[in-house]
């Protein structure tokens, strides 16, 4: 059976290592990181993933321009995103999921809300 | 006349006779009928049919009852059961959650020697593991006895003064080396160094070296929660080694180099 891959773009080590531990308590997944939208976008030419999680704030490229950037290729159109950011206000999270982000979550991010949303996300059992 | 009389009485007497005929062959026939139905009777007895019957009826279906209400509070127990684990799985899995988190923050805290770095864990535990939009780093210097801020969130650093040791809530946080919460979360306004919601002294064993002070928790945010608590524990003890050892070896790179460099000069 194919793992299910999935992008981590999050220039935080702590925050992306947070994560990835998340993620590696769920089936068959190998987890891709990448510390900026810059990576994040070279990491998505290499690989087909099946989800993506990113940060907003970041340095050489944002989470939401790189939401923009992904979405507009066609390749990615059902591809889900999920954006895990300290930007909590309605506005935030209205330009992120207007973007093309599937979920939003807040930090500091529940574990246990992250594997439920890429479950839900991935129609996982 | 009396031969008239005679026939008369003779059929009036034959037709009784034949009358008392049909009542012995009924008699007869109703007798059977009797004995059969005593047979039958007397078989339903010996099976166990009949008045007994209805009574061991009542008794079985009473029987059934008691079993049906046993069985309807094993489920209610089982049930019980399940909601209890149910309850103690997400007991687990929050716990588990809250260790994966203190590990990591742990790891990241000890996983460089480079004081800046150190200094850049704290800041990311701070945001993203707490939730604080606007804090400040403070390290005692203890010629002084003043605690200087070295890194900053949500202001900038040269909007930060020293504080001397004992004065304000940072300092006496600093001095008894005892942890502060504000017991309501105020609104914030505006920033101002003397009211922090939360200090953490940094401490080895009771020796305070630093003090992180909250200001600001983020919109999503109201409250600390009991992660927080044991995060703030573990930022207490972990992050005053992990600077220390950092501010040590990067004093003795530093020497390091200069007496290399002396070395070299006069080997030269």
């Amino acid at each position: 059976m194919a793992k299910i891959e999935i992008l981590v773009v999050e220039d935080s080590p702590t925050m992306r290592q947070l994560i990835v531990f998340a993620l590696k308590r769920l089936k068959d997944v190998n987890v891709t990181e990448a510390s900026d939208g810059v990576d994040g976008l070279k990491k998505l030419s290499n690989k087909q993933f099946h989800l993506m999680i990113a940060d907003i704030n970041m340095p050489i490229m944002d989470g939401l321009k790189l939401v923009s950037l992904v979405r507009q290729d066609p390749k990615y159109n059902d591809m889900p995103i999920i954006i895990v950011t300290t930007e909590g206000a309605d506005e935030d999270r209205k330009k992120g999921l207007s973007l093309g982000a599937n979920a939003y979550l807040t930090k500091p991010v529940q574990t246990t809300q992250l594997i439920s949303t890429v479950k839900e996300l991935l129609k996982l059992p | 006349m009396s031969k008239n009389r005679a026939e008369e009485f003779l059929n009036t007497f034959k037709k009784t006779a034949d009358f008392v005929k049909e009542l012995l062959q009924e008699n007869e026939k109703l007798r059977y009928q009797v004995a059969n139905l005593q047979e039958e009777l007397k078989s339903y007895k010996e099976k166990g049919v009949g008045v007994d019957a209805h009574a061991q009826c009542i008794a079985k279906i009473a029987q059934l009852e008691a079993e049906k209400n046993e069985i309807l509070n094993k489920i209610r127990e089982v049930e019980a059961e399940n909601k209890s684990f149910a309850e103690k799985y997400v007991e687990v899995e929050n716990e588990n959650n809250n260790l994966a988190n203190l590990y990591i923050a742990s790891f990241q805290l000890h996983s460089t020697l480079n004081f800046k770095e150190v200094v850049q864990i704290i800041m990311e535990i701070v945001i993203n593991l707490i939730g604080a939009e606007v804090f400040v780093l403070y390290l005692l210097d203890e010629k002084t006895n003043e605690l200087s801020p070295i890194a900053t969130e949500g202001i900038e650093l040269n909007e930060v003064t020293n504080v001397k040791l004992g004065k304000g809530i940072i300092g006496k946080s600093a001095k008894t080396g005892e942890n502060y919460f504000s017991e309501i979360i105020p609104i914030f306004e505006n920033f101002n160094q003397e009211s922090p919601i939360a200090c953490i002294p940094l401490k080895i064993k009771e020796h305070t070296i630093g003090v992180i002070a909250i200001y600001k928790l983020f919109v999503q945010k109201s409250t600390f929660n009991e992660l927080d608590y044991e995060l703030f524990t573990l930022l207490a003890g972990h992050a005053a080694t992990a600077l220390f050892s950092a501010k040590l070896y990067t004093e003795s790179e530093r020497k390091l180099s200069t007496i290399q460099g002396f070395i070299e000069l006069l080997t030269k």
